[in-house]
């Protein structure tokens, strides 16, 4: 008997006495939230009218491109400068013992890089068709702009406390930065963004995490309740966020990276093996883009879905990365919105562009070999794949058609990459509740009891109602952070301007390693 | 004023008495000033959760206190009741890297460092400090058993 059949056999004895029960409790929690967040998802992607163009997306591209041309795109004009920064090149020795440009970029990208890039994606190719890959890429690369103007927004208007702690976030600089500029509504906007930011944590940082780590976890193991995972999920991030131990976190925040390099390399080995194909296959996302071949929706369905899932994986416009980062330790907030802005890059042009090719090449989307395109499973919504199968199963069909031990390690980085993800969203719904509700350890509680219950429900839900509100939520945080910034962006425009003066003067140097 | 300055690695703990003490002899022989050099073992990039990040700022300050009260203040005292000129420097990195910054920025001519802690399995594997600065040093190096 091999390890899986003993699993599903201990499972099934475990649970024999309650299979109603438990599959009861599953629809039951189903329904409930299908009913209850329904129609706030619907308002959230409504579509423009007379059009298929959700709002919504449209409303980050803008502010992406307006942030992208403000700033002269800074993206590209500041890229060296970016990659200098986390060097140490700029930083002060004497600062050494203190939060570096690198730790604070890992720590961001530990809390963004997860399940986005490898179920996200694969959702969105799903849907999308290959093209959905070229508008990620895209919404990549306009979306770093974003994250450099909240960032260094983030740093200049954070809230140092006597004891040396710091937090910072768009609560924060809107607040603020309304105040410096004689705005008015500034403590509204950052009450409703923290409102969003609490959701937002217990629904993309949280639900959905929960429920792809069941996912993979039944594929791997063989089909169990979810609300299993849930309880055992939530019972770790309790004894983390709750119980302080810290060092189920440290192991966590320490794993990560590995494994995120890991993948990338697992990803880059099956590209190599197939190397005569990766012309084809961006042939396919560039063809998909425009064409949508045969994807219901065509290009606008492409478009939408990369635009969505780009969002979603790099979370620029949506404030969370302000939080992360606004503990870095430097004189000059702009040097931390550098930085900020490889984030974006990293998670999206190169992690989630790795993801989608692996998808696209291995062929696991059903070709329909006569027209060339796509087969559309009507009732799915999706593209028609080998097993019928989507998200984070997706994924790991492909690369488990290279490496068939693949699934067994992705289930273990899933699971890794989804919880790690929940200690970082744990801690920015924390700050946006302790901004509501003020610092102290008896509503902190409350928040973090609330947060581990979340996980059960994520975890037994199905993947179309969690996913949906995640968005929704994520979404309702950017609609409130990009007004900000619009307004903000002026302080910041200043900042630069100050800076790159005393860049080139010299008065800002490099320092000697 | 003395015309040499010895450098000793000073981690505080008890086995680095002799050395420090040794220090202090061959400084009073040579007529030399000692400069007792505490590092804290720190890199730029380590990976750090989020509530690591916001704490670090105080955490640093409170670990500098400390091993200037602990650590630093009574081997300076020591070293200045043996009638010695003595000063004291505290830093952030690798512990070999840094002492060897510190020894050509003052242009020392000898550092004393405790073989005490490297019979440690990881010290086997990574190599130690007084191994590390026997390899590395600028300067004549001392390791006192």
């Amino acid at each position: 008997m091999n390890f899986k059949t003993a699993f599903a056999a201990l499972l099934a004895t475990l649970f024999a006495p309650f299979p109603a029960l438990a599959q009861g409790i599953d629809e039951t929690i189903n329904t409930i939230f299908a009913d209850y967040t329904g129609w706030y998802v619907s308002f959230i992607f409504a579509p423009l009218p007379g059009t298929t163009f959700s709002w919504i997306a449209l409303w980050l591209v803008v502010g992406a491109l307006v942030f992208t041309v403000y700033f002269g795109f800074i993206q590209l004009k500041g890229f060296v400068h970016s990659i200098q920064l986390v060097k140490g090149d700029y930083s002060d020795p004497n600062d050494a013992g203190e939060v570096s440009h690198f730790q604070a970029l890992a720590t961001a990208l530990s809390g963004t890089v997860g399940l986005g890039n490898i179920a996200g994606v694969a959702v969105a190719v799903g849907i999308g068709g290959p093209g959905a890959t070229f508008w990620m890429i895209v919404a990549g690369l306009f979306g770093m702009a974003t994250k450099f103007t909240e960032c260094t927004l983030g740093v200049k208007y954070r809230n140092e406390y006597p004891d040396g702690r710091v937090s910072g976030g768009p609560m924060y600089y809107i607040t603020k930065g309304f105040k410096e500029r004689g705005l008015p509504g500034g403590k509204i906007l950052a009450v409703l963004f923290c409102i969003f930011t609490i959701l937002g944590a217990l629904g993309g940082g949280n639900m959905f995490q929960a429920n792809q780590a069941h996912a993979q976890l039944s594929g791997v193991i063989g089909d169990y309740p979810g609300w299993i995972t849930g309880i055992i999920l939530a019972a770790v991030t309790f004894a983390v966020i709750v119980g302080g131990i810290k060092s189920i976190a440290r192991v966590t925040e320490k794993v990560v990276p590995f494994m995120g390099i890991f993948y990338v390399g697992v990803s880059l080995i099956i590209l190599i093996m197939n190397y005569d194909m990766i012309t084809w296959a961006f042939g396919q996302i560039f063809m998909g883009a425009f064409t949508g071949l045969g994807v219901v929706g065509g290009f606008t369905g492409a478009l939408i879905q990369g635009f969505r899932r780009a969002a979603f994986s790099n979370e620029a416009g949506i404030g969370s990365a302000a939080i992360a980062h606004s503990a870095v330790r430097t004189k000059e907030p702009v040097t931390e919105g550098y930085v900020a802005l490889l984030e974006p890059f990293i998670d999206t042009v190169v992690i989630c562009t790795m993801t989608a090719l692996v998808i696209v090449i291995t062929g696991v989307l059903n070709v329909d070999p006569e027209t060339g395109l796509y087969i559309w499973n009507a009732e799915a919504g999706r593209i028609a794949t080998e097993g019928e199968v989507s998200g984070v199963a997706l994924t790991s069909a492909a690369y488990a058609k290279a490496f068939s031990w693949f699934p067994v390690l992705l289930a273990v980085a899933v699971v890794l990459f989804a919880f790690s993800t929940m200690i970082s969203w744990s801690y920015y719904g924390l700050k946006a509740w302790t901004y509501l509700f003020g610092e102290g350890s008896g509503t902190e509680v409350i928040f973090k009891v609330i947060f581990c219950l979340f996980i059960i429900i994520g975890s037994a839900a199905n993947l179309g109602p969690v996913i949906d509100f995640s968005d929704a939520m994520l979404f309702s945080m950017a609609i409130v952070n990009i007004i900000a910034l619009y307004l903000l962006m002026p302080i910041v425009k200043r900042e630069v301007n100050s800076y790159i003066s005393r860049l080139k003067s010299g008065e800002i140097k490099r320092f000697k390693h | 004023m003395s015309s040499e300055t010895f450098i000793v690695a000073y981690e505080g703990e008890e086995g680095d008495t002799p050395t420090l003490d040794y220090a202090i002899e061959r400084a009073r022989k040579d007529g030399a000033g000692l400069l007792v050099v505490h590092i804290l073992e720190w890199s730029p990039y380590s990976f750090l959760t989020p509530d690591e990040i916001e704490e670090r700022h105080g955490r640093r300050k409170q670990e500098m206190t400390r091993a200037r009260e602990i650590v630093l203040d009574p081997a300076v005292a020591k070293v200045k009741a043996a009638g010695l000129v003595g000063s004291a420097e505290l830093r952030y990195g690798n512990v070999v890297d840094k002492i060897v910054e510190i020894a050509s920025e003052t242009n020392a001519s000898m550092i004393f460092v405790g073989r005490a802690g490297s019979q440690s399995m990881a010290a086997r594997v990574f190599g130690s400090v007084p191994i590390g600065l026997a390899q590395v040093a600028p300067v004549p190096t001392v390791i006192v058993p």
